[in-house]
């Protein structure tokens, strides 16, 4: 317990979430400190950038092997499912629509890139090793979870009007599995790889050095979005949607410490696979959403993944899920 | 100067549905439109502003079009099928124009 909360202090000084705060304090303050969008959108494809071509050197070093293919199945079959936990926990302990439900739940069995690249950066600060391939195990598990989501609304609901049809829904997953953010994670993950530590060093001082202080002005920025949301929707977040906001992600983080087991993860490699379950995704699903489910309420899902849940894994989860993957993989 | 009446068909739509409108746009034979972002504005989900999206994904955008009157019904009826189920705004002005002949 003690090293839980050590390490919930250690993390909660850090200068990622001290900057994480600034940018929520300011936009609750109605200060009107921003970053111009196009510098943020700078800044995404910055930690992309670094965090795909760091993974893509891990795993020359190490090599491919079948655990890869065990921690991407094992990815897939956790975005595919947890929507579905998130639904039955929804609408038990909620009163949202089955069409907001299943929306939200999407967002739950998807990822946030964001806190996986902050989980990454605890375990660069700890000195704990992971395996680099978690980064396409990240990309993977992006586009299961909408999927289950539309099964869901589809199944569940009478009301969700025109479905989405075959070529509709065709598009969509081009769209997705295509987002600009996959194909610059993945694509910089094969260059890493292909490169090699001899890459690295090419670049080592644009892509390392470089890296904590961007992330911390993008969380700035993440911490101004999420302040603004919080302040324009707080109407929406009643205590049971509070409730689930923190409670899902501890579940996820469970089936991911499953999984992470049965794959033989290390304790790094085990962090990152909780985190990425214990994520809700916050750009990717929420576009797929307005497409394919237009009656879902934006205000609710947005809200509870960047206003609730990317908080609390950032402050209390990475640190708690490190506790349990070090007690657990010793 | 010689003008022409047209009509002028406004969509402010949600941005991941910008290529699905234009492309039924391209369809329904119209001759050109244009695309302009949106800063923020306020509707039935109250105020919003660009800067307070994590992404591009959450904003709006303008789709502008000038069409003949009689090219109008045939745009409006492809174009409902896009934004039947979406938030935004579809509105219609008459305007004039000149050099018909690229409407």
């Amino acid at each position: 317990m003690d090293t839980v909360l050590t390490l919930a202090a250690d993390n909660l000084l850090s200068p990622l979430i001290l900057f994480f705060a600034l940018g929520v304090l300011a936009a609750l303050a109605r200060s009107d400190l921003t970053i111009p969008e196009a510098a943020a959108k700078t800044l995404s494809l910055y930690l992309l950038f670094a965090i795909g071509f760091k993974g893509g050197v891990s795993v020359s070093g190490h090599g491919v092997d079948g655990d890869l293919v065990a921690s991407m199945l094992a990815g897939t079959v956790l975005s595919f499912s947890l929507p579905f936990v998130a639904f039955a926990m929804l609408r038990v302990t909620t009163g949202l629509s089955v069409v907001d439900a299943a929306a939200v739940a999407g967002h739950y069995g998807s990822i946030s890139i964001v806190t996986f690249v902050a989980a990454t950066s605890v375990l660069e600060s700890a000195g704990i090793a992971s395996e680099g391939y978690l980064v396409a195990v990240a990309a993977i598990m992006e586009a299961p979870a909408i999927l289950s989501a539309l099964w869901i609304a589809a199944r569940f609901s009478a009301d969700t009007g025109n479905p989405v049809d075959a070529r509709d829904r065709q598009g969509l997953l081009r769209e997705i599995l295509l987002n600009g953010s996959i194909v610059l994670l993945i694509g910089s993950f094969l260059i890493g790889y292909i490169t090699g530590e001899d890459g690295l060093v090419e670049i080592e001082s644009f892509v390392v050095s470089p890296f904590k202080g961007v992330l911390c002005l993008f969380l700035l920025d993440m911490g101004l979005v999420a302040g603004r949301g919080l302040r324009s929707s707080a109407k929406h977040l009643r205590p049971g949607l509070i409730g689930f906001g923190l409670l899902m992600p501890v579940v996820g983080a469970g089936a991911g410490l499953l999984g992470a087991s049965l794959v033989g993860l290390s304790v790094g490699g085990t962090l990152l696979l909780m985190t990425l379950s214990a994520s809700a995704s916050y750009i990717a699903v929420p576009a797929a959403m307005r497409v394919a489910l237009p009656e879902a309420n934006p205000s609710i899902y947005l809200t509870m993944s960047l206003g609730i849940t990317f908080p609390f894994n950032l402050t209390v989860g990475i640190p708690l899920y490190l506790s349990v993957a070090r007690a657990v993989g010793g | 100067m010689h003008t022409t009446r047209a009509k002028r068909v406004e969509i402010i739509i949600e941005a991941p549905m910008e290529s699905r409108l234009t492309n039924v746009l391209d369809r329904s034979g119209v001759t050109g439109y244009t695309v302009l972002p949106v800063l923020g504005g306020s509707g039935q989900s109250g105020r919003w502003t660009r800067e307070g999206q994590v992404s591009s994904a959450g904003g709006m955008v303008a789709i502008v079009c000038i069409l003949r009157t009689e090219r109008l019904d045939a745009m409006l009826d492809a174009v409902f099928d896009v934004v039947e189920r979406h938030i935004g705004v579809v509105s219609i002005t008459d305007c004039d124009v000149v050099r018909a002949e690229r409407f």
